[in-house]
């Protein structure tokens, strides 16, 4: 067997053992393995890509120690609150790591095209042509687009939408002049003005990233960030046509698609499309529409809500990114086992677009160590809310908003919800007066059951814990 | 030709993605997520060939920047996710 046989069939074991990597952390007895697997196959396709013919080896071996010594830092450093940033983060990187691998192919095949003038068009196919701009496409949309949500989710660029006016038209000339630039580029690849072109492809790509990010407010960025995953896989995958390598194609075809899938996952737990999360402008737009509603806040103190906390029989907490934006976790966690001690039911609601990445809550309260029997989801906790004495709402808004019920002029109207609002108390904890991070009015909070709990959500709990601790 | 079977593989991978996460619990939807992100820095492959000897100046230091922005997605993500499943590991004993 020669080298590049060796070579191949590695990477088809490698592929195997990300397909078996993937299939296994979808269970949760054996997520960790899976992990491990998908880390044994990438380290595999690694090492037999260093033995190739004609590596600078010193740019390899010292990116490779580089990457992994900032990559080793940052996965270590990171507080679990601070983790849909550092996906973001990632996944922007790997976007643009792929769409460098699209241009350093195509300024390589230009070189050899000056050297060799004969030739010069076979040099680079249309296909591969395409395959390139594609590469720079949906690197370049998945590298702006993950450093925005990177600023939005850390505050760095406030997480409200921001929309002007002719938005989406704009989006949309940026969407068709890299459309045009495309083919011109894979038509004609060999043309003086080709690199010209692609350079244009490049900019309104990273363009077309920031501008369709920015529309798109806090409570849809689950869908987002899984979305940018799954290009992050495109992206791979192009740049893997680019090369001519099936490693690359397979892995990145896997995580593309089961990227869309979660990413339509959110959407269903949200009842909206794709087109028009992306689209709408969401948080905006919104505070002229819907109902406003007339009852009026009646806030308590944390002391008030002991009193009721102790004699109740049973509670449900229902976290939100509220939850995680106070550090809270833990604080939670300690009332919920306090309670527990006070012969009360406790159980924790979890909706699926809680917080800002799927499954942001249960990582939260995992780090807090809250046993895996009190998590509950939304469609187990719904027929029995009514029996419940007191439901704790904690920094979630839109997801327990009974106006997605109700009121059908309401930009959530249809959205399945946790039904806070039919508990026969219902606390909640949020930091001030002002709408929510969507942006949208909560007929909850002055539903007539409801009680307000103002201040920070980790402040509130524990002052809570400290009056059962007296008691 | 062998472009023909790349495209092959593609599709067939991207059934395979479909049937391979289709029913996943909610609570592994962050840990699926960030783990598939790592194996997306699998473009590091494409990185290393990158920056070939033959390859000019330009397209080889492109190639070394790409090797690190994808080595920090595969450690990172794959450390991250290990991180991440490790807590929901204690809750099951």
């Amino acid at each position: 067997m020669d080298a590049l046989t060796i070579v191949n069939l590695s990477y088809i074991v490698a592929a195997i053992l990300f397909i078996f990597g993937i299939k296994m952390l979808g269970k949760a007895d054996t997520a960790k393995r899976g992990n491990l697997v998908s880390a044994v196959g990438m380290l595999l396709a690694v090492i037999v890509t260093l033995l190739s013919k004609g590596l600078s080896y010193p740019l390899v071996i010292g990116g490779l120690a580089m990457g992994g010594a900032v990559g080793f830092v940052a996965a270590k450093r990171v507080q679990m609150t601070g983790m849909p940033e550092l996906v973001a983060l990632f996944n922007g990187f790997g976007g643009l790591a792929s769409l460098l691998v699209g241009l350093a192919e195509y300024y390589r095949a230009k070189m050899s095209n000056n050297l060799l003038e004969s030739v010069l068009i076979d040099e680079l196919s249309s296909f591969t042509a395409t395959v390139i701009v594609l590469a720079i496409l949906i690197g370049g949309i998945t590298f702006t687009g993950s450093i925005y949500a990177w600023g939005k989710l850390s505050g760095k660029l406030g997480g409200r939408a921001l929309t002007f006016t002719g938005q989406k038209a704009f989006n949309a000339l940026l969407a068709l002049g890299i459309i045009a630039a495309g083919i011109l580029f894979s038509s004609s690849p060999a043309n003086e003005l080709a690199h010209a072109v692609l350079i244009t492809v490049l900019i309104l790509s990273l363009l077309l990233g920031i501008f369709a990010v920015m529309p798109i407010g806090g409570g849809d960025m689950p869908v987002v960030i899984s979305l940018l995953n799954s290009c992050s896989g495109l992206a791979a995958c192009a740049a893997g046509f680019v090369i001519n390598n099936n490693v690359l194609v397979v892995a990145g075809c896997l995580v593309g698609a089961s990227g869309l899938i979660l990413t339509v996952i959110m959407c269903k737990a949200m009842n909206r499309t794709l087109i028009n999360v992306l689209v709408s402008g969401f948080g905006a737009t919104t505070q002229a529409n819907g109902a406003k509603s007339t009852g009026e806040l009646k806030p308590i103190s944390p002391e008030d809500a002991y009193y009721i906390l102790e004699a109740a029989k049973s509670v449900i907490i229902i976290p939100g990114y509220g939850m995680a934006v106070a550090q809270a976790q833990h604080a939670v966690k300690e009332l919920g086992t306090l309670l527990e001690e006070n012969d009360c039911e406790v159980r924790f609601a979890i909706h699926p677009v809680a917080g800002r990445m799927p499954g942001h809550m249960n990582v939260l309260l995992a780090e807090a160590d809250v046993p895996y029997e009190q998590l509950a989801e939304m469609d187990d906790v719904n027929p029995m809310i009514e029996m419940v004495d007191v439901a704790i709402v904690i920094g979630a808004n839109d997801v327990v908003n009974p106006a997605a019920g109700n009121d059908e002029t309401s930009p959530i109207y249809g959205m399945p919800i946790i039904e806070a609002h039919k508990a026969k108390t219902t606390f909640c904890l949020k930091r001030g007066k002002g709408a929510g991070f969507s942006g949208l009015e909560n007929q909850l909070f002055t539903a007539p059951k409801t009680r307000m709990i103002y201040g920070d959500a980790k402040a509130t709990v524990t002052s809570m814990i400290a009056q059962f601790k007296e008691s | 030709m062998e472009l023909i079977l790349l495209l092959f593989v593609f599709v067939l991978a991207a059934f395979l993605g479909f049937e391979l996460i289709a029913k996943v619990p909610s609570q592994l939807h962050t840990p699926l997520m960030s783990g598939s992100n790592a194996i997306s820095g699998i473009t590091v492959v494409g990185a290393i060939l990158a920056a070939n000897t033959s390859s000019s100046g330009l397209s080889a230091w492109l190639g070394f920047a790409a090797i690190v922005l994808a080595t920090i997605n595969v450690v990172g993500g794959y450390m991250v996710t290990d991180r991440m499943l490790a807590m929901f590991k204690k809750k099951v004993k």
